[in-house]
């Protein structure tokens, strides 16, 4: 620490209390953004509090990047300044809930688990099966903007989330939107939170609609294919058919291997209401041998009466077998479990399967996938990178390469693959396209981000995110340098 | 609220008749004499859209390209002149009146669906495309664009844009900021941007969410890239008949507790039902209370057993009668007694006023229980006609607009519902807009810490205030009426 540092921490303490202040090492290097260590941790009780550290950031001109439990902390660019962790988790109460009209407000620091045990008890829930589940927070979950499997049919945050409170870059406590489903008073400004990495605001509380749980009697169905055509020709007759899975998403040989011989490390709590969430289930049982290692799988879930299963279960079946399917299962309340926890941790099994994963995330047209896909893969054989892939339905799709060393050579090669991946993604003859798609980096090693831009081609529409930023932080203290553009 | 609004275009007379002729001069130049009007008899039919309110523009503009739209807000600014994009002029919140005057920008001549993609369920439309036309040309292929405002038939996407719009069938499927993706803007210095992309998910923040329902205040829409929804195998309309309101209520809440999503679900009360069945016969007994139109969809056996719950719930609660349409004639004739309720009740009295207040939903019978109340303190026969599965309230208010003094009865009524939304933990407008309407009770919601982030919001894009000034912000915090432009010149104060 610099003499500054210790300066300004003590004037921290000061004004927020020193019970709430963390300066010793070990501490602040849990909080350490990609290698870089905060020279002090806030972990504040109140809105009040936090709306503090932020003038106190102002007026001191540091840098402040607001956490939950960090799971999703190496999303972005490296910052390019770091003085104060702000630690969220000590705002965790649920502060409304109206179960008759659907509609929750929720400290950002609550877990997400908690969260939908609350809800679980009134059959509803929140659609967010995301990543690190059982250690994810609400507020890290919406500004990382990662999405869940589920969005096919409820959507993704930008549906749902009805409002939010949240200080902005001069320590105001602010809001907008509110905790009715339906309403257009003022700007959307909650809808700029998601995927903000803590770059505009410091979220406080956030408000949701809930949903109904898909309770008693939701099947999942497994399809194999030897290739990826059948099942991306599967995914489109689905689209193009009256049924409307909660799910489906199409699983590459690679990663159905990953599937089928590990367990995630994130300790697991039930997301569906039809387990018994009372009795600790720490991970998740394996997959069973309708699984097929070796070739791709459509994997998709549905919910209903008897008799709606019935016809989803007799649909989806002869729909893959016109695109001659090796096999298909149909997974009850004990087998499935199994694929779907797996399918939520896609993203954290993949980092756990190589010493320097890389994970894309690709936004493209489903039209677009099946060359999408082609070109992916050649991309990674042509480098003799392995590599793996979720692609989700509605066109988001995960890319990850796995090399199997992490070492200068592999960072060399990793950049020339991702630089190749964001230029096919973008661009169609040389030109960028409106109607193309876009590709970003997720997840990579430090080493990476210091060579390329995790966020790909540049956008058109950087300047007017510039605008917004300068808005909400005009002292540009909030996560500086992590988001798109150097933001 | 309401502020009588004979005040608008003061900004504009002030500047004297020489700089106005010059800009009709030049927009004739730029566009052809047919594409501008500017006599008053012409300008007469822009001063008023589907509000109470009242503004007249100093010129009207028919661009046909975005390149026009950018020319027109550049030589606006050069003559200082406030600019207003509007569609149909069917918004109910004084959104798309030129509450200042100045120049408005009629999106009728963009008209074009410009694509429709069946395999990735996207279209790309221009502004002045009316809703209702995308569906048309969405529904042979299986789509259909499913933001449905009641005046969906005139109704242009470009207003649905500015105002988020919602409609019946929004309650499973999302007001329109769920189904737009992308869109083409032109700010306020004539610069064209695009936000969002086709997929929807581009990295970055989400402007898209911010255009959309911005009222016209941040940017012109050019061009929008919209969803299209698959239309459903089975749908089954049915009509609960009440002989209480609060039992109508009642089955409200207990529908959205059970766990069933309806695709709509419309609550007329009696008084409301006689008027519209007089005029329209869609069927309503008009001896009873409430009825509730509920329409679900999905898979046939799906809609068999939701149908199936519903009229279990009704019942439960005291319903005379379940009906369910028999066939699309039967289903039609409910929905346009729904849809053209607010013309039946024009033949009523020579104006109605339709508010828009958002309630949580348990909280629906209390509420239908004060809106009474309160029409009767006031004097006011008091209907209701609303989106009863989102909360969303629209009380009517008929009155004389000849009559100063009922006139003012009429809105003070109207504050108090919408006051009394609010303290049940309701929202100031659930799919109107603020526009001029209710600017002025937007501090009942926000404080000054919010007012100073949105306007910096707003002057992130439109820092002068040449755009639809005097709108969503109350007017003592607002723009448009206590700022001077910046540009020199021409700068004659607002004041």
């Amino acid at each position: 620490m610099t003499m500054t540092s210790v300066e300004f921490t003590v004037r921290l303490e000061a004004a927020i209390g020193a019970s709430y202040v963390q300066t010793d090492p070990f501490s602040r290097a849990a909080y350490a953004v990609d290698e870089i260590i905060p020279s002090a941790v806030a972990k504040p009780s109140s809105p009040e509090q936090i709306a503090e550290v932020v003038r106190f950031a102002t007026l001191e001109k540091l840098a402040l990047i607001p956490s939950g439990n960090r799971t999703k902390i190496a999303i972005g660019m490296p910052p390019a300044r770091y003085d104060i962790a702000l630690d969220m988790t000590a705002l965790n109460q649920i502060a409304h809930y109206d179960p008759g009209d659907l509609t929750l407000s929720v400290d950002a620091g609550t877990p997400l688990a908690k969260l939908n045990a609350t809800l679980l008890d009134h059959n509803q829930f929140l659609p967010l099966l995301v990543p690190w589940y059982s250690l994810s927070t609400i507020g890290g979950t919406i500004a990382s903007g990662l999405h869940s499997p589920l969005q096919q049919f409820y959507g993704t945050p930008r549906d749902f989330l009805i409002g939010a409170e949240f200080i902005d870059g001069t320590g105001s406590l602010c809001k907008s939107g509110g905790r009715v489903v339906k309403n257009v008073t003022g700007y959307d400004l909650h809808k700029l939170l998601i995927g903000s990495l803590g770059s505009l605001a410091v979220i406080t509380r956030l408000s949701f609609r809930t949903f109904p749980a898909p309770i008693a009697g939701s099947r999942g169905f497994v399809a194999s294919f030897p290739n990826a055509e059948g099942a991306l020709g599967l995914r489109r007759a689905i689209a193009e058919s009256s049924l409307t899975p909660l799910t489906h998403d199409i699983v590459s040989p690679e990663l159905a291997q990953i599937f089928a011989t590990r367990t995630p490390n994130t300790p697991e709590a039930a997301a569906f209401a039809n387990l018994d969430r009372r009795t600790a289930q720490t991970s998740l049982p394996p997959i069973g041998n309708w699984f097929h290692p070796r070739e791709w799988q459509l994997c998709a879930a549905f919910a209903g009466t008897p008799e709606v299963l019935d016809r989803y279960a007799r649909e989806l079946t002869l729909l893959a077998e016109r695109f001659r399917a090796t096999s298909t299962t149909i997974l009850d309340d004990t087998t499935r479990p199994a694929v779907w926890g797996r399918l939520r941790e896609s993203l954290s099994m993949l980092l756990e399967a190589s010493p320097a994963t890389v994970i894309l995330k690709i936004a493209a047209l489903p039209s677009q996938h099946p060359a999408l896909l082609a070109s992916l893969c050649q991309i990674a054989d042509h480098a003799a990178v392995p590599y793996a892939l979720v692609a989700r339905a509605g066109g988001t799709l995960y890319f990850a390469l796995l090399p199997a060393l992490a070492n200068d050579e592999t960072t060399t090669v990793l950049a020339h693959c991702a630089g190749q991946i964001f230029h096919s993604v973008s661009t169609a003859a040389g030109q960028i396209l409106a109607n193309r798609g876009h590709a970003t980096i997720l997840f990579a090693p430090l080493t990476l981000k210091q060579r390329i831009s995790v966020w790909g081609v540049p956008r058109r529409d950087l300047p007017e995110m510039r605008r917004l930023k300068a808005a909400f932080d005009p002292q540009n203290i909030l996560a500086p340098g992590r988001f798109a553009g150097e933001i | 609220m309401l502020l009588n609004s004979h005040y608008s275009a003061f900004g504009i007379h002030t500047r004297g008749h020489t700089m106005n002729s010059g800009l009709v001069q030049e927009l004739g130049k730029l566009l052809g004499e047919a594409s501008v009007l500017h006599k008053p008899e012409d300008l007469l039919l822009y001063e008023y859209d589907g509000s109470v309110e009242k503004a007249r523009p100093n010129v009207v503009v028919f661009p046909t390209t975005t390149e026009e739209v950018s020319r027109i807000v550049k030589l606006a600014a050069k003559f200082n002149a406030p600019i207003v994009g509007r569609g149909a002029g069917t918004g109910l919140s004084g959104g798309a009146l030129a509450r200042t005057g100045g120049v408005m920008l009629v999106f009728a001549r963009m008209n074009r669906i410009l694509e429709i993609d069946t395999e990735n369920q996207r279209a790309i439309v221009q502004p002045g495309v009316v809703n209702y036309e995308l569906t048309r040309a969405a529904e042979p292929h299986g789509l259909y664009f499913a933001p449905d405002p009641s005046s969906w038939k005139s109704c242009t996407i470009g207003g649905n844009v500015a105002e988020n719009a919602g409609g019946p069938h929004t309650l499973a499927y999302g007001v329109t900021t769920s189904h737009v993706t992308a869109l083409e803007l032109v700010l306020p210095d004539g610069e064209i941007v695009r936000v969002g992309s086709k997929h929807g998910e581009a990295p970055g923040y989400d402007l898209t969410g911010l255009f959309v329902g911005s009222e016209g205040t941040l940017a012109l829409v050019t061009e929008i890239t919209v969803k299209l929804s698959r239309k459903p195998e089975a749908v089954k309309t049915l009509l609960a008949i009440f002989d209480s309101v609060d039992d109508a209520a009642e089955s409200v809440v207990e529908i959205t507790a059970r766990a069933i999503t309806p695709a709509a679900c419309e609550m007329l009360d009696g008084w409301t039902l006689r008027v519209v069945e007089d005029y329209i016969h869609a069927g309503f007994p008009v001896d009873s209370a409430a009825v509730l139109l509920i329409e679900v969809e999905g898979l046939t056996e799906a809609v068999a057993a939701q149908a199936a719950v519903v009229t279990e719930v009704c019942n439960t609660h005291s319903a005379r009668e379940v009906r369910v349409a028999r066939d699309s004639i039967e289903r039609e004739l409910l929905w346009k007694g729904r849809k053209n309720a607010f013309g039946a009740l024009g033949r009523l009295a020579p104006s109605n006023y339709v508010l828009d207040g958002v309630i949580p939903r348990s909280k629906l019978p209390q509420t239908l229980g004060r809106i009474q109340q309160i029409g009767t303190q006031f004097g006011f026969q008091i209907g209701n006609i609303f989106h009863a599965g989102d909360g969303n309230l629209h009380p009517i208010v008929l009155y004389d607009p000849r009559d100063a003094a009922q006139f003012e009865r009429a809105m003070q009524a109207s504050t108090e519902i919408i006051r009394y939304c609010l303290e049940v933990g309701g929202a100031l407008t659930g799919e109107h807009g603020v526009g001029m309407e209710k600017s002025e009770l937007m501090p009942l919601t926000f404080s000054d810490v919010d007012f100073d982030l949105m306007r910096r919001v707003h002057d992130a894009f439109n820092p002068d205030c040449a755009l639809n000034p005097g709108k969503i912000f109350p007017l003592n915090k607002g723009c448009g009426e206590i700022r001077i432009r910046k540009q020199s010149g021409a700068a004659t104060a607002h004041l």
